[in-house]
């Protein structure tokens, strides 16, 4: 093999590397709190809205799921400005990561709502329970407790699905790949750190989601 | 800058063959890498279980996209150049083996052990016993998520535009630069994946509600 590696001139940007690292989390982050709140209404309109809410939101994740992600993100940022919307790059991205989890949310989170069944909440309001009281100590724990699997991964897809926004030049891990390997010409170095980057920020968000899982979401021991 | 004409569409229609002919070389190739992992997965030899697991993790642990960069760029490593064609292949087939395997082993651990041990009774070696007996009782029940799955792969080639092959997406990227019609342009693609993947995953949703119908 002739190949010479140069990881040294990789690591000389660590600073950009971890920057653009802690851009991916905080965009992550950011879409999955707001795609949460999306998705929470959406499935809220999809159980007990109109027939026409439920159509239009079903329009929507059909949509969403059967195109892919880079072509969304191509809409938001280059075809909206046509309809007089101007968007920088950071919040194209934030919009189109959204509007994606979101459609993907709605289907989980309802999945929750239903799997709580009839009987419990009608138990609840025979004990003289509130509304608020049967949400809170009644449905939000096991429903939780039912779709924290599916939620965490879509979380961790969400994140990796982030490096697509480098598309659009939006800053975040990958367009600081982007940007050192045009200064260093050391793709396969850059590429390589930066793949091993994301993988440890997934490891650590599949440790986190465990251990919260642990903490809160315990199921009690069968008797 | 020119005026989007009938030329410009249907070149981006032409190239609609490649995002089809990429998907369908990925679906070949994970198909094939699938069924390894899967086996793997579910071997009695212990390194093959955990490498196989690995293997899964790690392309489930990163992005397609950084799967992809490495396909063009690993090979440039052992002195050999590859085309865009022949690193997104290469990557997305990849992507394709950990997903599929993943899903295909669920599938042959739902077979029940007594079928397995019925065929080992009845002096069946490993390869019959796998292929004769328990895959294609698994087959049945791996038909709606392979299709679910193959809808992800699907929209995945998207990213294929961004190594510079040119598929659809590439291709209105293309025309998009010659003529700025930007929504006009990516609705117009958006609506051609919507048309090859929204079938798909109606068909792979009603397969997976027989399949539970006939569990009842």
């Amino acid at each position: 093999m002739l190949y010479q590696f140069e990881f040294a001139d990789v690591f000389a940007y660590w600073p950009e590397l971890a920057a653009g690292a802690l851009r991916t989390l905080v965009l992550s982050m950011a879409a999955m709190a707001i795609g949460m709140v999306v998705a929470v209404l959406g499935a809220l309109g999809k159980t007990s809205g109109p027939r026409w809410l439920a159509m239009l939101l079903d329009a929507y994740i059909e949509l969403i799921r059967n195109t892919p992600f880079l072509v969304q993100i191509f809409v938001i940022f280059f075809g909206l400005p046509s309809a007089g919307i101007r968007l920088s790059s950071d919040m194209a991205a934030l919009i189109a990561l959204v509007v994606n989890v979101g459609a993907y949310g709605i289907e989980i989170i309802r999945a929750g709502i239903e799997s709580i069944s009839k009987g419990q909440i009608e138990a609840g309001k025979a004990l003289g329970l509130k509304p608020l009281q049967i949400f809170l100590l009644i449905v939000l724990k096991p429903a939780l407790q039912a779709i924290y699997p599916s939620l965490t991964s879509q979380f961790i897809l969400l994140m990796l699905n982030s490096s697509v926004c480098s598309a659009i030049a939006a800053g975040e891990l990958t367009a600081a790949a982007g940007d050192i390997q045009s200064r260093t010409f050391r793709s396969f170095e850059v590429y390589f750190v930066v793949t091993c980057i994301y993988f440890a920020i997934s490891m650590l968000l599949w440790t986190v989601f465990a251990w919260l899982e642990r903490l809160f979401l315990q199921k009690p021991a069968a008797r | 800058m020119r005026v989007l004409g009938e030329s410009d569409i249907l070149f981006i229609i032409a190239a609609v063959r490649w995002t089809l002919l990429l998907s369908l070389a990925a679906f070949i190739g994970g198909g094939i890498g699938g069924l390894l992992i899967a086996l793997a997965r579910t071997s009695g030899i212990k390194w093959l279980r955990l490498s196989s697991t690995g293997y899964i993790k790690v392309f489930q642990g990163t992005p397609l996209l950084m799967q992809l960069f490495l396909a063009f760029f690993v090979p440039g490593v052992f002195g050999i150049d590859v085309d865009p064609w022949g690193a997104a292949a290469l990557g997305l087939s990849l992507h394709a083996s950990a997903f599929l395997g993943e899903i295909w082993r669920g599938c042959i651990e739902v077979v029940p052990p007594g079928q397995s041990e019925a065929a080992r009774a009845l002096g069946l070696r490993y390869g019959p016993r796998m292929f004769l007996i328990v895959i294609p009782q698994a087959f049945r029940i791996a038909v709606p998520p392979t299709i679910g799955f193959l809808v992800q792969l699907i929209k995945g080639t998207s990213l294929a535009s961004i190594i510079g092959f040119v598929e659809v997406t590439r291709a209105a990227q293309i025309v998009n630069n010659a003529t700025f019609r930007p929504f006009t342009i990516f609705a117009l693609v958006g609506l051609i994946y919507f048309i090859i993947c929204w079938p798909l995953s109606r068909y792979s949703r009603m397969m997976e509600k027989r399949l539970v119908a006939a569990s009842r």
